[in-house]
């Protein structure tokens, strides 16, 4: 974009670094997420920056090989190389908590943890909590029995983060419950019903 | 509906179960649109306007398609012209030249998308929005609608700055321009809606002579806020084109009805469009039948020959998704020395953004009119054209805004009459089958189908303590509690939509749902009732939804909290097809009349001797065999032609059910929630806690608790939101809205919860609908908000605050008027 624009509006008695300035604080000059890399097979990439290197993670019990480039998010990386879908970008800027894994027993917002920084640490996803038989983790079957959650989108950060909670506290009260998940949107604010479902879930791991 | 009484025996309906759809949330493998991926796949990014309101002089974009990776740019003149459309009433709408086309060469907010690339990863589509050459000449803007209406104010689009209503009829609303004169302005008063001309306005009754005799007038101006709807999932699309036809994957609310919206916008027929949508990631009426903006991608995997991925940002979900039109209301009101409601003279501006007409203004003066049937009625409103984000519907779109108007002044009315402010929501709510808006041209005016609202006050009263909560001793300082109550509605219901099912020749029951499933659960709810009409167990019913490719009934569009109403009629209406199609299959194989039979237990028998019989199984093969009807070789004529698609490929697979619904209906289905809330004020900070909230719902019968519980208390919180918290800032300077992020206008957050909730249902069941159930999922929203508002000013004291949502700002301000200065006028985004 030419930034021709930015003089002809520029408003009486400003100069034009301080309309900038304006500009910028408002963050209107373009759209701007961070950015989602190819899929597999896709061509090479074009930009100078994007150097990937090939690192072994661990994710959900396995080990992972996988092409990282040095700005990568975690996030990005487990969903777009390793396929893992369930968390979610909701914000990409550790807002809304949809993206929430655990590395070692702790969550964590993967949209702002660089996927190098994780290796030799144990990541897990919402994928990892099943077995592989279908069977639920506690958890997820306390919830699934009091039917927690409406749209969903924002189930698996939630589920994560209250799963590295409840490591920590594996016995909290409804209130202590709820600021452990406080970092987590739900954006249809069903948090009644999901506090009475993760607080099912909470009873049945107790039981084992 | 007592003839289908032995048609219908609730088992399954109202109890809670575990919806299918819930399995695959918890355990990362629900796909939304953003989690599909196709091989080859291209991304997509957007260049948005930096401008409120210019237009593209010069734009290159031979640079950016030199960059190795980019297939392939759409601009907006690339854009398909939109197509007129008719209604299933046979009404021809027109493509509107003002409406939204997704991309444009003449942006009307800041965030309005110019063009699109495509390109093999976002890395290199973003070097290509870099690349682009363009250049702006700004055209003037306007921010706050009052200042539009000002004699020079400037004009939100360059033919106008209001929504004219049709001059005569049969045409539509057409864009204008309004304004008004200094003089008027002048003869408000401080935090008074000016009233210049009117755009829209209808009456009833004689409004003066009630005025006359009312022992109390008020004169209220207030703000309701802009507030974007924030679904956590943006509205990511990825599409492409196989075999002639457009296969594309969105988040949408609707499934079914968002095929002939994409057909339009995209001017195709929608026969070539194969919608996928198992899953939305939230909706609240942002994506009622998706948004234009999902065609983009389809015109990019077109052009580029590949499938393409639109991903969208949480700053751009917050430019190109839809928020609630802010309202300025004021309303003159007479009550009688009862409370009761005399006369209501209503008049709102609305803020409706840039585009296409909303309807809030509208709604809300319906909503006024039935919730608190006024005896005489004047509305009035003008919907102004501003250079702010795009509007669209959310949840109880026009019925909150009535209720944040209208909820305090009812309390406040009580306060000067010395009442108890539930009797004056009581005395005041409507009743039966209670009138609702304007006089139609015969005189007479629509009404509900039915309202048990003092009932819900009743009950809400008792459940929430409200008589002991008055009478209690005032906190120490600095504290100060606060109780309000409020009632709240909306539409919750329509009629004549499909159902569609088939009997498979195993004996199952396999449901061709074309609800959306948005999170409510009303796509699996609704067919509880079909199993319970067929007398069929829940694990022998499958339903297929969120893929056209399944072959789906037409239904309504899930939104405004119809489907639990809509499609629960039609899913019986289906089942009657098909018990009618079953005891003559048995007729014909058994010998006798049909009605010699009866259904039970998947089978059909003779009701002399339970043992001569067929089972499910064995009437889909026989259906087969017989061909016709009753395989799905012929279809109805009354259903949808979508439906009759869906039936078509669905022939020979076994009986086929299909019907629409064609059950009587008398008035119009509305909903009716009951909200009672405690609040208590930190007067040092201006902080307030929400320790105590009650809802209680008038919503006909409860079809499934726990989905009904969640509405319940995910809705209030919605209303909450709006009385507390959310609103949008703006530059007015440059025209730029600075709430752009979660953290700038920030949803409730789980410790926003009150501390103590609890819910109830009078349950009554709805007698114009056969099942009885009217949808939940809009009034509490709206009565939730008037709860707080109405508390807030018990803690406060009247004539406090103008403005919602209510800030610490505002609470200083009212405590400390000396000390702190609230925002002034009557702004929304200040």
């Amino acid at each position: 974009m030419n930034a021709s624009i930015l003089e002809t509006i520029r408003p009486a008695g400003m100069t034009r670094r301080q309309f900038i300035k304006s500009v910028i604080a408002a963050g209107a000059v373009s759209s701007c997420g961070l950015l989602h890399f190819k899929p597999a097979g896709a061509a090479p990439k074009t930009s100078p920056e994007a150097v990937e290197r090939l690192i072994t993670l661990s994710v959900n019990g396995q080990q992972r090989r996988v092409d990282v480039m040095p700005q990568e998010t975690l996030a990005q990386t487990l969903r777009n190389k390793l396929g893992l879908m369930g968390l979610k970008i909701g914000c990409d800027r550790g807002e809304c908590g949809a993206c929430t894994v655990l590395i070692d027993d702790v969550p964590h917002y993967s949209c702002s943890i660089l996927t190098h920084s994780v290796r030799g640490k144990n990541v897990l996803t919402i994928e990892g909590l099943a077995r592989s038989d279908g069977t639920l983790h506690p958890l997820q079957q306390g919830v699934l029995d009091e039917q927690g959650f409406q749209c969903g989108y924002c189930a698996p950060g939630f589920l994560m983060s209250t799963l590295g909670y409840l490591k920590a506290n594996p016995n909290p009260n409804r209130q202590e419950l709820a600021h452990a998940v406080s970092g987590n949107l739900c954006r249809c604010l069903d948090y009644d019903k999901i506090l009475t479902a993760l607080m099912r879930g909470a009873e049945y791991m107790r039981k084992g | 509906m007592p003839q289908n009484d032995t048609l219908f025996t609730p088992r399954l309906t109202g109890q809670n179960y575990t919806t299918p759809d819930l399995r695959a949330k918890l355990t990362g493998t629900a796909r939304f649109a953003e989690d599909l991926q196709a091989e080859g796949m291209l991304v997509c990014r957007l260049l948005t306007s930096p401008l409120p309101h210019a237009r593209v002089t010069h734009l290159d974009t031979k640079a950016a398609l030199t960059i190795p990776g980019v297939r392939a740019i759409l601009t907006a003149d690339e854009l398909p012209p939109p197509a007129d459309f008719v209604t299933d009433r046979g009404e021809m709408i027109k493509a509107s030249p003002w409406a939204e086309r997704g991309l444009t060469m003449e942006p009307l907010f800041q965030g309005e998308p110019i063009l699109a690339v495509a390109a093999i990863d976002e890395a290199t589509a973003a070097a290509a929005i870099e690349a682009i050459e363009v250049s702006f000449d700004p055209l003037p803007f306007v921010i706050d609608p009052l200042d539009s209406l000002r004699p020079e104010g400037p004009n939100a689009r360059t033919d106008g700055n209001v929504w004219l209503p049709p001059g005569k009829p049969g045409e539509q609303a057409k864009v204008g321009e309004l304004k008004w004169t200094s003089a008027e302005f002048e003869a408000a008063g401080k935090d008074q809606l000016p009233l210049g001309k009117a755009g829209n306005e209808w009456a009833y009754g004689d409004l003066e002579a009630e005025m006359a005799q009312a022992a109390l007038i008020l004169d209220e101006t207030f703000v309701t806020p802009n507030v974007s709807h924030q679904t956590l999932e943006t509205r990511s699309t990825l599409a492409w084109w196989e075999n002639g036809k457009l296969h594309i994957a969105v988040g949408t609310q609707s499934t079914i009805q968002t095929v002939p919206a994409l057909a339009r916008w995209l001017n195709m027929a929608p026969d070539d469009i194969v919608l996928i949508s198992e899953y939305t990631g939230g909706g609240f009426g942002g994506k009622g039948t998706a948004s234009v903006t999902a065609i983009i991608p389809a015109l990019l995997a077109k052009k580029a020959n590949a499938p393409v991925m639109l991903r969208i940002s949480r700053e751009d979900e917050q430019a190109i998704g839809r928020a609630r039109p802010s309202l300025v209301g004021r309303m003159r009101a007479g009550f009688s020395q009862e409370g009761r409601l005399l006369g209501l003279d209503m008049f709102v501006v609305m803020d409706n953004g840039p585009y296409e007409e909303q309807h809030d203004a509208a709604t809300s003066g319906r909503m006024a009119s039935l919730l608190y049937q006024p005896q005489a009625m004047r509305w009035r409103s003008v919907t102004v054209l501003t250079n702010t984000l795009v509007r669209g519907f959310q949840t109880a779109p026009g019925g909150l805004q009535a209720c944040a108007l209208m909820g305090p002044m009812l309390a406040k009315a009580a306060r000067k009459l010395n009442l108890d402010p539930l009797e004056i929501c009581r005395i005041n709510a409507p009743e039966g089958q209670a009138p609702v808006g304007p006089l139609k041209t015969d005189g007479s005016r629509d009404v509900a189908t039915s309202a048990f609202v003092k009932q819900a006050l009743d009950q809400g009263a008792q459940a929430f303590g409200w008589q002991g909560r008055r009478s209690r001793p005032a906190l120490n300082h600095p504290l100060r509690r606060g109780i309000g109550v409020a009632t709240g509605c909306f539409v919750a219901g329509t009629i004549g939509f499909d159902g569609l099912f088939v009997i498979t020749p195993e004996g199952k029951l396999r449901i061709h749902c074309g609800i959306g499933n948005l999170g409510t659960e009303s796509f699996s709810d609704v067919q509880r009732v079909v199993a319970d009409a067929m007398d069929m167990p829940w694990e022998s019913c499958e339903i297929l939804w969120g893929n056209t490719g399944k072959h789906l009934a037409w239904s309504c569009v899930s939104g405004g909290s119809q489907t639990i109403h809509s499609m629960s009629r039609a899913g019986l209406a289906a089942s009657l097809d098909a018990r009618a199609k079953i005891m003559e299959i048995a007729a014909k194989s058994l010998g006798g009349a049909p009605e010699d039979f009866a259904i039970a237990n998947q089978r059909v028998f003779r009701k002399t001797n339970n043992g001569e019989g067929l089972s499910f199984a064995e009437v889909a093969r026989k259906a087969i065999a017989l061909g016709g009807a009753y395989d799905g070789h012929e279809c109805p004529n009354d259903v949808n032609k979508m439906t009759k698609k869906s039936v078509a490929a669905l022939a020979g697979q076994g009986l086929v059910a299909v019907a629409r619904d064609t059950f009587p209906r008398e008035g119009q289905t509305f909903s009716f929630v009951a909200a009672f809330a405690e609040i208590e004020v930190d007067t040092e900070t201006g902080m307030y806690r929400i320790v105590d909230f009650h809802a209680e719902a008038d919503a006909g019968v409860v079809v499934h608790p726990r989905a009904f519980a969640g509405q319940m208390g995910g809705r209030s919180m919605f209303g909450i939101g709006h009385a507390t918290r959310q609103k949008w800032f703006y530059d007015y300077e440059h025209g730029m809205p600075v709430s752009r992020r979660f953290y700038q206008t920030r949803p409730p957050t789980v410790l926003c919860f009150p501390e103590k909730f609890t819910w109830g249902a009078v349950g009554l069941p709805d007698p114009q609908t056969p099942t009885g159930a009217r949808g939940i999922g809009e009034p509490p929203t709206a009565a939730a908000c008037a709860a707080i508002l109405c508390a807030l000013s018990d803690a406060l004291g009247d004539d406090k605050f103008v403005r919602a949502p209510v800030l610490a700002d505002a609470v200083l301000a009212a405590i400390e008027p000396e000390t702190w200065h609230p925002a002034t006028g009557l702004a929304a985004n200040v």
